[in-house]
């Protein structure tokens, strides 16, 4: 168990392989980190500086 | 006060237009203070400037002008940390991804900036992983009205 309400399973074994599950409440999100990372790797591709003069109406300097 | 803007120079600002992510932004928890900027063009832009960093500028766009049934749920988590009390009060963003050619860009869907425009709090929640709101949505697989082709 996490805390009061968040239960941490072993849902199979397979070698040395093991499939966790987590059981929580609706209240509570469950996301595997790799969904974070990509998040935070969008967000830094989104920061490279692009010219914008292609989307803007006016491009007087 | 004025803010040191990554594409419309300097610009003078309110501090009551001032929006506060206590978490920041996903990789960017530092960076709490940001200011919505509307940006001349004929798609639903914004700039998302940090007040405090002129390279942290994020074009963001108004998400349901290029996907018509673009819809979440707000968890309870998120509606309390934002002080959301009416719907009315929410404002989503998503961010872009800006590429040489615009039709080549894509919008966030999975990590939608949710601004409550009463209190001025704001924050990037993360959806469930999905077809229906993926991380990179093109531009285009919306047809934009209003878009040249």
């Amino acid at each position: 168990m996490i805390g009061d309400q968040i239960e941490v399973k072993i849902l199979s074994t397979d070698g040395d392989q093991i499939k966790l599950g987590i059981v929580a409440p609706k209240t509570v999100k469950v996301h595997r980190s790799e969904v974070f990372e990509a998040i935070q790797a969008q967000n830094q591709e989104a920061l490279q500086t692009v010219d914008l003069t292609g989307i803007l109406k006016n491009t007087k300097k | 006060m004025l803010v040191n803007t990554k594409f419309l120079g300097k610009v003078e600002i309110k501090g009551s237009e001032i929006l506060t992510f206590e978490q920041g932004l996903l990789g960017l928890p530092e960076n709490k203070k940001f200011i919505l900027l509307a940006l001349d063009s004929d798609l639903p832009l914004a700039l998302l400037q940090s007040i405090d960093q002129q390279e942290i500028g994020f074009v963001v766009a108004f998400p349901f002008a290029f996907k018509k049934d673009y819809a979440f749920d707000l968890s309870e988590e998120d509606k309390e940390q934002l002080r959301i009390e009416k719907e009315e009060d929410v404002i989503v963003y998503s961010v872009v991804t800006l590429k040489e050619s615009f039709q080549d860009s894509t919008l966030n869907l999975l990590a939608p900036v949710i601004i409550n425009n009463r209190t001025k709090l704001a924050k990037q929640i993360v959806l469930q992983d999905n077809a229906e709101h993926p991380l990179r949505y093109s531009v285009n697989a919306g047809a934009y009205e209003g878009s040249a082709k």
